[in-house]
């Protein structure tokens, strides 16, 4: 069955009113999420924030539609992917910083106080921490939920 | 300013993550990252030997506003203990780890953990002594239990509450201290603390940080969780959590916290003499009745790190350095004994002392090695457990504690009864029928524990040889760090950070 047929299947997940609403939010949910990373930096909020943000998006998903179409659209070996990408990139960002003589030294331009393009290394610091807790959020509650049941059927 | 002193934290931090992302494309790759990421610290801690005393300001804030590293005598004895023992464990997993599933993982999480321990002996500030504390902590909960048996599991979750009780513990003294002083930066708030007065409030404090790594360290009556969790982690595991976890993050911390930060007040020093005194006799008694060579070594361990910091409880220059020399020695005896006994598991399939003997004539390399480490431990001349525990019974006497001297002998008589019971019981006597087609360790597990019980002997030597020269040049400079904040109030550590 391919993403299309298995959103569709009845039997998965919750109602079919629940399934609209959840596909209707999802996509505010995650502009939501990007604009308290993107703007971390000058508004309250930041990458943590965010990152769990983004991940509420797909929580909604999952819980909506089924454990199979969450996978489907983000699997455990991408949310695991993600985690390292943003995990690995922020200790990058470190050593880069001693090419300025400092690790995790601010060696980008630093702009002027309150606009989006500001605060140098800061706004990327904060988009590898989102990425980062979003996956590794993600990939635990996909631990706790799908996995388990995938045993549990199994056992029967 | 010493570059390489970020790097003891980033690179094994990187490599942590880039590991796991690389051992999707090949486990084997794992392999070599991990050997080359442990091999590339170890140099870097062994350059560090004897280098001054430096200060490294984290993205160029300057203290007491950024995060600093601080490197001095205790830091460099420290790193050198972490990055030997982590690089010796990371060998001997190559094979070990063979029969467990998901070895990338395994050395993911253990390069965490040893960034975590980096991270807590070089900070200069308290609130990233917690953060470093945490991520070593965590890697080691999840260790712990890595073989998820029930029995792993099980002891991997006592552990966890355990362990985050004594998080909370330290950041509960944290706080307090950071709202008295208003500062984190070590130096700046034993500065603040020198001009002032007193107070229950951080008197308070002192007891939280002290029962937050008494809790680390498993001093009695704090030890609940490590007799099981030290036994059931993996042999390479139990070796760092024995060998280095609870030394960096329990004794190394409290020492710092006490003698460098809070001002090392005599109602402290009497408490860890009381703690030290209290853990070398109870860990030692109950050691003697444990069938379970794995558990026999961990109360063994609350034992030894009673030796530690009763003699860092005595407060003068000869017990910083005999604490120093044993927490040294401690570390690579029982190290290797804990890779003997995962030598003996991996090959026998038990660590019960019932089920084996006579594994003399089968293993020998294991067993000389298993022999080595047990007479180091049980302080046999000429081996470097010896030296220690003299040391640290002189300094006693010294100190005019008489009772803890005679109490500290009958201890070591009492370590070498348990230690002469596991070898009569494993090494010697009769083999069984069932362990008749043993075979000797692969290489890789068999070049660790030989590695180790070459410097056992070699340390032991050395301090015999040149016991004045060997001391100037591993122990004086930690003593000096800690009687720094007897005799001076720390003065010269402030001065390293705020004034340099």
């Amino acid at each position: 069955m391919d993403l299309k047929e298995l959103s569709r299947d009845e039997s998965r997940g919750m109602t079919l009113i629940v399934k609209t609403i959840s596909r209707l939010i999802m996509s505010f949910v995650i502009l939501f999420g990007c604009f308290i990373i993107i703007y971390g930096h000058i508004t309250p909020g930041g990458g943590f924030a965010g990152g769990i943000i983004l991940t509420i998006a797909y929580v909604l998903l999952l819980l909506a539609f089924g454990g199979k179409v969450a996978m489907a659209k983000l699997s455990n070996f991408w949310a695991s992917m993600w985690d390292n990408i943003g995990a690995l990139s922020f200790v990058v960002i470190g050593f880069l910083g001693m090419t300025g003589g400092y690790f995790f030294l601010n060696f980008l331009d630093h702009g002027s106080p309150g606009h989006l393009v500001s605060a140098g290394m800061i706004p990327l610091c904060n988009i590898f921490i989102a990425l980062k807790v979003g996956a590794a959020l993600y990939a635990i509650f996909i631990g706790l939920s799908v996995y388990g049941r995938i045993v549990t059927e199994e056992e029967k | 300013m010493n570059h390489t002193l970020p790097l003891l934290v980033g690179i094994p931090l990187g490599m942590a993550v880039l590991t796991l992302m690389l051992s999707k494309a090949s486990a084997r790759i794992a392999d070599i990252t991990a050997f080359l990421t442990t091999l590339v610290t170890a140099g870097i801690a062994f350059t560090l030997v004897g280098a001054p005393v430096s200060t490294y300001w984290m993205g160029g804030w300057f203290p007491p506003f950024g995060i600093s590293l601080v490197f001095d005598g205790l830091t460099s004895i420290m790193l050198l203990i972490v990055n030997l023992v982590a690089f010796l464990a990371i060998i001997y997993s190559l094979s070990y780890m063979e029969k467990y599933t998901a070895k990338p993982k395994f050395y993911s999480l253990f390069l965490l953990m040893v960034a975590g321990m980096n991270g807590v002996v070089l900070s200069g500030d308290l609130f990233n002594l917690f953060v470093f504390l945490e991520i070593a902590s965590i890697a080691s909960y999840a260790l712990v239990g890595f073989g998820v048996e029930h029995q792993e599991l099980e002891a991997s979750f006592k552990y966890l509450i355990l362990g985050t009780f004594a998080s909370t513990m330290v950041l509960l003294g944290i706080g307090i201290t950071y709202s008295m002083t208003g500062s984190l930066n070590m130096a700046d708030v034993a500065n603040t603390l020198k001009g002032m007065p007193s107070t229950t409030s951080m008197a308070f404090a002192a007891g939280a940080f002290i029962m937050g790594f008494s809790l680390k360290s498993g001093l009695v009556p704090f030890h609940a969780w490590l007799p099981d969790a030290h036994p059931s982690a993996p042999a390479p595991i139990s070796a760092m959590l024995s060998g280095v976890l609870i030394k960096a993050l329990g004794v190394y911390a409290m020492a710092r916290v006490m003698f460098n930060v809070l001002g090392a007040a005599p109602i402290y020093m009497d408490i860890m003499l009381a703690l030290g005194a209290l853990s070398m006799v109870v860990g030692g008694l109950l050691a003697v009745g444990q069938w379970d060579m794995k558990r026999m070594f961990a109360y063994s361990s609350i034992s030894q790190v009673g030796y530690i910091v009763l003699a860092l409880g005595l407060g003068t220059h000869l017990g910083m350095i005999a604490a120093i020399f044993h927490l040294l020695n401690h570390s690579i005896f029982k190290s290797l004994l804990f890779l003997s006994t995962g030598s003996i598991e991996h090959a026998t399939g038990t660590k019960n002392l019932r089920k084996l003997g006579g594994l003399g004539q089968k293993m020998p390399v294991t067993a000389t090695t298993t022999t080595i480490g047990a007479l180091s431990i049980s302080g046999v001349p000429p081996f470097n457990g010896f030296f220690s525990k003299l040391l640290i019974i002189l300094a006693c006497a010294q100190a005019g504690q008489w009772f803890l001297a005679a109490l500290a002998t009958a201890v070591s008589v009492v370590t070498l009864v348990y230690f002469l019971k596991a070898m009569r019981f494993s090494l010697f006597g009769e083999l069984p029928k069932a362990l008749k087609n043993i075979k000797e360790v692969p290489f890789p597990m068999a070049f660790s524990v030989i590695t180790l019980a070459v410097i056992c002997l070699g340390v032991g030597i050395a301090y015999l040889v040149a016991g004045p020269a060997f001391t100037e040049i591993f122990l004086q400079p930690a003593a000096d760090a800690l009687m720094d904040g007897i005799r001076n109030g720390s003065s010269s550590y402030i001065n390293a950070v705020l004034g340099g």
